[in-house]
């Protein structure tokens, strides 16, 4: 076997090839280009390491300096190295691997791409990638990808290229194209091999969803040719063991592959076969767009441009298809939401971390008071997490009803195999519940999830405190009540935290930590660190009326009822909304948080922000409540939820008494759409200004994923810069003219029109906003 | 206590000469021969245990049916453990349990598998149908019962040998476990082949006295193991991999097959074998049972549980002369050697300071093994132990260790000490 150190092959090849052989054969391949670059490269080599195993070339991946193995840096190498093997035949077949155990080859690098001044500069970058790859999967020297760990974007686009892949069963291992949810599309022959690979169906599947697909699927959809099981303890670590089977095995079949004992052509499936002919073509492409646009409302180029590019591909030749793809990806760098997704993906990133270092005492034991949907929501998301977790609720029939809920989530996935039967049983027996404070003596943390009334949260507090340890965390989950205003009954305010989850709990991503001046920076570290371990994304924010998020969104549900009463419907506010980006509308929403708690909390805001924060009649609410219209709840709210959603004529028949005259000036859906939207934004800017929330960052990230503001916009701070602040402050103010202080633009945001330079964010997405 | 004496119906390849018998006439006939070879009084045994896996359901406690049709005393209580592939040396340490807590001064124990017929049951929707079909009154309410079975309720549910908690055959585990020792495919094979070829050379010798001679009801008199098939590294290395495919090394050859067979140990109190005149064969010394993951580790029992018991007898690897390991397959055991002989294993999964070392080969199932013989999983422990005692006798050692691993991650060894000639 020859090392790293042996001179490219020579050693073996030499004898064979004489000077003049040389050059005939650099002439011939076209690669005279290396000749020059060989040992200048060598020497530069960081990211990729070689080695043969007989007569396969073994190369491996290993980024020094990141954690991940990112593209850029490791494919011009992989050039060279692949240069050399094709030009000197120095071996039979090849095996790509990583070096790295959870990782082959992911992401795009974006902060380069964002760099790059123009689309065209972009384009050239993908057309190099491009090229490569097409020289890979042409390769008469068999080329075998041996994945282990997330093989994304370009990785999967390496692999695909390659003429067998083997993939190992581990959870760690995941293939995927997310490059659309960043607005992006798979720019190195993604959207032309993947077609060819899985059928037309398939790849759009993938390209479109961006879904991460496990070793299994792969397998299933004709991805991935042969799984690896992963190993547990030998005489290595098991990851590390793991990596050398792979690579074993890998190298196993391509010695087969060089000796033609596996044959290189695929059967072809009869369903993929059906869905190539080009009549079913051509419904597949109408129905997929026709999907696409009810599903992006026309606001994400990104998928057009990635059924464009397969349409493309298939029907005008491959190489229009790679003109396509390179060019459509140095466009789609260049969009707003584009950037605005890829901010959105780094922020998210950030808000992963806890950057309040690690509590002293780790939360183990946990203890959810209210067994309702937020508590049985909570524990759901806690137990399978390894916390043991007391579910605590007053009666058998509550705490009954959210073990169930909390069971039926896992066999959900057991039912899709996303889960073994044996893992639920284990998940659940983290999981007691109860009517009384027996084991809180035990607790690290408390969450109380009950009625959001000042009294009972008192009550509950003094109760748990009485049999909580010293060192245990209470955390409320109020979405509204002030923090302080709950802690002021406890003896350990330095220990009380608000932790605003949002329903429903496994679904959300987000979660609002709140801190009163009060709370020690341990308790806050704690709950951080404990909300990372149940998967969410941490916004800290501080205490005040509403917070953040609920203060953002209620803003805005004051001016969609002020739309109501103008003679606006239920389902046309909706759709002002959503037309916008947002996922739901005000009123859907309304209905689903409940009528009850809208009104709640809407008082309590106006209560807190006095006229600024008013908008239509709260009325509205009170009399829908007499008449029992609470929302979903009850069935019935803004809209009757029968077969299809419709209006409720209970509500229209009650703004018959609420009517008020549309000013004809700023009614027109254009104006309309940003009376909604400048009311959260200028709310948001005024939380930064207060100090409620500390970053733009986490306003954009807090926004989005806490009520739904448009991803494409990237969040309200975004959104100003890119609208530009003044443009947003001259729309206000002709609101201003009619609605008064409820349009008022707040300081910072007058601030930003003063000094059109000044952004939120400083040019490409930095992660260093912090 | 003692070992009195040990004997086991020959094993044979499931599907084959006893294929129609139930599980308690193949442990009938392992007591049976017992009684013969001991002449031990049939009211002289104060308690019966058997082990055994798979179980048939109308012989759920399959020990007081056989004890009974055997012709012992109805007198005497009798009761069925499981665990897996030590059921047997269960039931033998239970025995000792028993004799030590002074409850009994004479016990039986013994193990029997039956794999040539096994439950196969309705699926779980067809039988909730029957249940309910037996608790309707009306016709009506029978009528729209039966109306309700569809063709998918009639697929049977087959028993399988993988784990409840991860679902992994045990055969696949086993291509894991060899993988992650690196234990080769040329490997496997050998000591497979050594396995059969010393097994041949045994049964050719006649050493393997504890198996007896069996005339089964409508068929021939069965007197030998039959699934002994030495064959040539070439024949081995031609079958395609049975687990993993396609780059697993085990295959059906390196693997024990299915076998059917029963055991049987007289175990006694030293004084009362000596009272009624017996000459005990061997001690049952320190035994142990560990247990570990179920996933990674399925196989890994005897690497866990051989340091545990030398420790607890005092011993150490060098001090053994008969080594009696079950073979599950080829893979287990070479990735069990590999296991014991590494610091770093011992370390990092066992809380160990160091290795304790591989057994000598010279020592090592030397009348063959699992591999060979068979392995009737609920019987392989009594045979185990009395391989032990009859090698110890014609060896001439003072120290044996049995050592197994069994589904469920779990594992047992056991010191037996040869008694004074």
């Amino acid at each position: 076997m020859l090392g790293e150190t042996c001179p490219r092959g020579k050693s073996r090849a030499s004898p064979f090839y004489s000077g003049a052989l040389k050059i005939l054969i650099f002439l011939l391949l076209g690669h005279a280009r290396r000749v020059f670059s060989v040992s200048s490269h060598l020497a530069a080599r960081k990211h990729i390491s070689f080695e043969y195993k007989d007569d396969v070339a073994v190369i491996r991946f290993n980024d020094p300096s990141s954690k991940v193995n990112k593209q850029s840096l490791q494919l011009h190498e992989l050039a060279d190295v692949l240069g050399d093997i094709w030009l000197y035949r120095s071996s039979k077949s090849v095996v790509l691997i990583s070096g790295k155990p959870g990782c082959f080859l992911a992401g795009a690098d974006s902060n380069m791409l964002q760099s790059c001044a123009t689309s065209e500069e972009v384009t050239s970058l993908c057309e190099e990638a491009q090229k490569l790859f097409r020289r890979i999967e042409q390769s008469r020297v068999p080329i075998v990808a041996a994945i282990h760990g997330s093989c994304l974007s370009r990785g999967l686009e390496l692999a695909t290229a390659c003429h067998y892949r083997i993939a190992t069963k581990s959870k760690e291992t995941v293939l995927g194209t997310p490059e659309v949810m960043l607005g992006l599309l798979p720019g190195a022959g993604g959207t032309q091999r993947l077609p060819k690979m899985v059928g037309v169906l398939g790849a759009f599947d993938m390209l479109l969803s961006g879904k991460n697909i496990t070793a299994d699927e792969a397998k299933k959809m004709g991805l991935v040719d042969q799984l690896v099981d992963p190993l547990g303890p030998g005489l290595k670590s098991p990851e590390e063991r793991t990596m050398e089977y792979l690579e074993e095995v890998a190298v196993g079949v391509a010695y087969e592959l060089a000796n033609k004992k596996i044959p290189l052509t695929r059967e072809k499936k009869l369903w993929d076969a059906v869905t190539g002919l080009g009549p079913v073509r051509k419904i597949i492409y109408s129905t997929v767009t026709k999907r696409v646009q009810k599903q992006t409302k026309n606001l994400y180029p990104a998928p057009f441009q990635i059924i464009e590019c397969v349409k493309t591909g298939i029907e005008h030749g491959s190489d229009a298809g790679y003109l396509a793809e390179a060019q459509s990806f140095g466009k789609l760098v260049r969009t707003s939401e584009s950037k605005a997704l890829i901010g959105l993906h780094h922020g998210r990133l950030l808000c992963k971390k806890n950057r309040f270092g690690p509590p002293e005492k780790e939360v183990k034991k946990l203890a959810i008071l209210g067994a309702g949907l937020m508590g049985a929501g909570i524990a759901q998301v806690s137990v399978d997490k390894g916390l043991t977790s007391i579910l605590k609720d007053t009666t058998e029939d509550a705490i009954s009803k959210g073990y169930e809920k909390v069971y039926k989530s896992f066999d959900t996935k057991v039912k899709k195999t996303a889960m073994t039967s044996f893992e639920r049983d284990a998940f659940m027996s983290n999981l007691s519940i109860q009517t009384d404070y027996s084991g809180f003596e035990s607790a690290d943390m408390v969450i109380e999830a009950v009625f959001e009334d000042l009294n009972i949260k008192h009550q509950v507090l003094k109760e748990v405190e009485a049999v909580t340890p010293p060192h245990c965390i209470f955390a409320t989950n109020t979405s509204a009540l002030p923090v302080r205003d709950i802690a002021a009954a406890s003896k350990r305010p330095e220990k009380v935290i608000g932790i605003h989850y949002f329903s429903p709990v496994d679904k959300m991503q987000l979660v609002e930590i709140v801190t009163t001046d009060k709370t020690s920076k341990d308790t806050l570290g704690a709950a951080v660190s404990m909300a990372l371990k149940q998967g969410k994304i941490v916004v800290t924010v501080k205490d005040g009326p509403g917070f953040y998020t609920t203060r953002c969104m209620g803003c805005l549900l004051m001016e969609s009822l002020r739309l109501l009463q103008e003679g606006v419907t239920a389902t046309k506010s909706d759709f002002l909304a959503t037309s916008f980006g947002f996922n739901v509308g005000p009123f859907t929403v309304i209905d689903e948080v409940g009528v009850d708690i809208g009104l709640h909390i809407s008082e309590m805001l106006c209560k807190a922000f006095g006229s600024r924060y008013e908008g239509g009649s709260l009325e509205i609410f009170k009399t829908m409540l007499e008449k029992g219209l609470k929302g979903c709840k009850s069935g019935k709210g803004f809209f009757l939820y029968g077969k299809t959603k419709s209006v409720n004529p209970e509500v229209e028949e009650i703004l018959k008494n609420h009517q008020v005259t549309a000013p004809s000036a700023i009614s027109s859906e254009y104006d309309m759409q940003y009376r909604l939207l400048s009311r959260c934004i200028n709310e948001s800017l005024m939380c930064l200004q207060e100090g409620i929330i500390q970053s733009p960052l986490e306003g954009d990230i807090g926004a989005v994923f806490g009520y739904g503001f448009p991803p494409m916009h990237g969040g309200p701070f975004r959104f100003v810069d890119t609208f530009g602040a003044e443009r947003l402050v001259s729309l206000m103010k002709r609101f201003e003219d009619v609605y008064g202080n409820q349009f008022t633009p707040c300081q910072l945001l007058l601030d930003h029109t003063k000094d059109p330079s000044k952004k939120f964010y400083q040019s490409s997405p930095s992660p260093l906003q912090y | 206590i003692v070992l009195v004496e040990g004997v086991r119906t020959p094993f044979l390849l499931s599907g084959t000469t006893y294929a129609d018998l139930m599980p308690h006439d193949l442990a009938r006939a392992a007591l049976q021969g017992l009684l013969k070879r001991t002449g031990i009084p049939k009211d002289a045994v104060d308690y019966i245990i058997y082990g055994t896996v798979v179980q048939e359901v109308k012989t759920s406690n399959v020990a007081r049916e056989a004890a009974l049709g055997a012709g012992f005393s109805d007198k005497i209580p009798a009761h069925t453990v499981t665990m897996a592939c030590i059921s047997a040396n269960q039931a033998m340490t239970s025995g000792v349990g028993l004799i030590a807590a002074g409850q009994c001064d004479a016990v039986v124990a013994g193990g029997v598998e039956f794999m040539s017929d096994v439950p196969i049951r309705h699926s779980r929707k067809m039988r909730k149908t029957m249940l309910s079909l037996n608790k309707a009154k009306t016709l009506g309410q029978r009528l729209s019962l039966i109306g309700s079975i569809r063709l998918a309720h009639l697929s049977p549910e087959l028993p399988a040998v993988a784990e409840f908690s991860t679902a992994e055959t045990m055969g696949h585990s086993a291509d894991r476990l060899a993988a992650a020792f690196g234990v080769s495919r040329v490997e496997q094979d050998e000591f497979a082949v050594r396995s059969h070829t010393l097994a041949k050379k045994a049964q050719d010798e006649g050493l393997l006295q504890d198996v007896i001679s069996f005339k089964v009801p409508g068929r021939d008199i069965v007197s030998k193991d039959n699934g002994i098939r030495p064959s040539s590294m070439e024949q081995m290395g031609k079958l395609k991999p049975a687990f993993v495919k396609p780059h697993g090394t085990v295959t059906a050859a390196n693997s024990s097959f299915m076998t059917d067979g029963a055991s049987a140990v007289l175990v006694m109190s030293e004084e009362k074998a000596l009272a009624m005149g017996y000459k005990p064969k061997a001690y049952l010394r320190d035994f142990v049972y560990v247990s570990q993951d179920p996933k990674d580790q399925l196989l890994l029992g005897p690497t866990y549980a051989t340091p545990k018991v030398l420790e607890r007898a005092g011993l150490s690897m060098s001090d053994i002369d008969v080594f009696e390991f079950h073979e599950a397959f080829a893979g287990q055991i070479m990735a069990n050697l590999k296991a014991m002989d590494s610091d770093w294993f011992a370390q990092t999964y066992m809380g160990r300071k160091s290795k304790v070392g591989t057994p000598a080969m010279e020592k090592f199932n030397l009348w063959g093994g699992s591999l060979s013989l068979g392995h009737p999983f609920g019987a392989t422990g009594c045979r185990l132990a009395t391989t032990v005692a009859n090698r110890l006798k014609k060896e001439g050692g003072q120290y044996g260790l049995i050592a197994a691993c069994a589904a469920g991650g779990q594992g047992h060894a056991m010191v037996i000490e040869a008694y004074p000639q």
